[in-house]
């Protein structure tokens, strides 16, 4: 369930926009390569389910619980945050993350349907707490790489990856 | 042992060759650093400090002496992604640095689709590959990628693609003999293989003789091909149908061993037809 609401304006209209309680949304239109057509109800559970899952993202890390994953995360996403999880467990760290701002756009679905790929310039927060004192609160921005496959319900993120904007 | 270390510095000293001082200036660290190798962190000041590497791939925690270079050896990080670099305690700083992934692919994910079809289909076969380092790192700077689609025969069909954000595609035809083809896919040594099962497509013509029996027509196909020559599955359904004095009777037949087979009754100025598929073949008027 999301935990909040968000408003599309015009999922694919150019510099269309999304608003969710806590991150600002914007969706590019599509810059796609290859030949499968993309369906705007596929764009928007894609990108409905990538927005969750920083809901997730934020959840697991800030609790150090990598069963919360599950749901969303699939694969090397899956693995690489919950080794990260374990890293900060074994180190007494937390971390909390929360999205402040998307800009999203859709750069690949492959012709099979199995995948999308899509790019994010985040903005979010980053906490560091180590047993239990806050270290420091940071703003960062980054560029995403995703990809995410479609499991039973829903799109779920099997690449998260970030490089500077 | 002296040489290791100077093997050990040189590959840090490659590593920092970018760095940024960072914000609240206690901090030096690497603008970007290559996923599994070595690197340096400065940290300005005195006495010891904690020194923390944050990101959603990695956490890790040093203490540090302050006024010295914190060696981080290889494979310290090697998961791609934006870190943030916090000094607490004695002093207080952050730096914002990047793991990038390493240039030589080391997996590919390749999908293939279908893993079965039938032949001479324009595009029919796609294939869509990601590139990955050794870290399971998506290599996002362009590679090139190429494909090949071989049958028994040898190369069919060969396409090169150059990844965007990690990511290429290409279309294949499927061949024109039926069997199963190899689609390959290939970039810095890394192969992928997928294996495409190519089936004969609909009839492509019908050609049916008759011969009386009695008081029946003996009606048999030739043997049944499709546009590439390829024999046709048995099962696949004939229709025979037979027109007289204003009736019509119908006769569905699962061809076997390559040809159809039926009998029908031999009515003096019939005419009997043919078909399978969108194949309509000859039509016999049967003598008086």
């Amino acid at each position: 369930m999301l935990r909040s609401l968000v408003i599309v304006c015009t999922l694919f209209g150019a510099g269309s926009c999304v608003i969710a309680a806590q991150a600002s949304v914007r969706v590019e239109a599509a810059n796609l390569q290859g030949p499968r057509p993309l369906e705007e109800q596929t764009a928007t559970a894609a990108i409905r389910d990538y927005l969750q899952s920083w809901k997730t993202l934020g959840s697991a890390l800030e609790e150090n619980r990598a069963d919360l994953l599950d749901r969303d995360f699939v694969g090397s996403a899956r693995d690489k945050l919950t080794d990260t999880i374990q890293q900060q467990s074994k180190l007494g760290i937390q971390t909390s993350y929360r999205d402040r701002a998307h800009d999203l756009q859709i750069v690949f679905y492959s012709p099979d349907g199995l995948s999308i790929e899509l790019t994010d310039a985040a903005e979010y927060d980053v906490q560091v707490i180590d047993h239990n004192n806050v270290q420091t609160t940071q703003r960062v921005s980054a560029r995403y790489i995703v990809v995410l496959t479609p499991a039973e319900l829903r799109w779920r993120v099997r690449v998260f990856q970030a490089a500077a904007l | 042992m002296r040489a290791r270390s100077k093997i050990l510095l040189g590959l840090l000293v490659a590593a920092s060759a970018h760095t940024l001082l960072a914000q609240g200036s206690a901090l030096t660290v690497p603008k970007t650093v290559e996923a599994g190798a070595g690197f340096s962190i400065q940290c300005a000041g005195s006495g010891k400090a904690t020194l923390y590497i944050i990101g959603t791939g990695q956490v890790l925690k040093r203490e540090v002496q302050l006024g010295e270079t914190t060696l981080f050896p290889a494979g310290s990080l090697y998961n791609a992604g934006r870190y943030l670099a916090v000094l607490a305690g004695g002093a207080t700083g952050t730096g914002e640095f990047d793991v990038v992934p390493a240039h030589q692919p080391a997996n590919l994910s390749f999908l293939a689709r279908p893993s079965r079809l039938q032949v001479g289909l324009h595009d029919g076969i796609t294939g869509a590959v990601y590139v990955f380092d050794a870290y399971e790192n998506l290599i996002t700077v362009p590679t090139q990628v190429s494909f090949e689609l071989s049958g028994p025969s040898g190369i069919a069909q060969t396409r090169s693609a150059t990844t965007r954000d990690g990511a290429a595609w290409t279309a294949m035809d499927s061949s024109a003999r039926e069997g199963t083809d190899k689609f390959v896919a290939r970039t810095g040594g890394i192969v992928s293989t997928r294996m495409i099962g190519q089936v004969p497509g609909d009839p492509c013509s019908l050609k049916m003789n008759a011969r009386q029996s009695g008081q029946q027509l003996e009606l048999e196909t030739d043997p049944v091909r499709d546009c590439s020559g390829n024999a046709v599955p048995d099962g696949t359904i004939v229709t025979f149908t037979e027109a007289y004095n204003g009736d019509e009777s119908t006769v569905d037949v699962p061809l076997k061993r390559g040809i159809a087979k039926v009998e029908m009754p031999a009515h003096p100025g019939a005419i009997i037809t043919v078909a399978s598929g969108v194949a309509l073949g000859n039509q016999i008027r049967w003598g008086r």
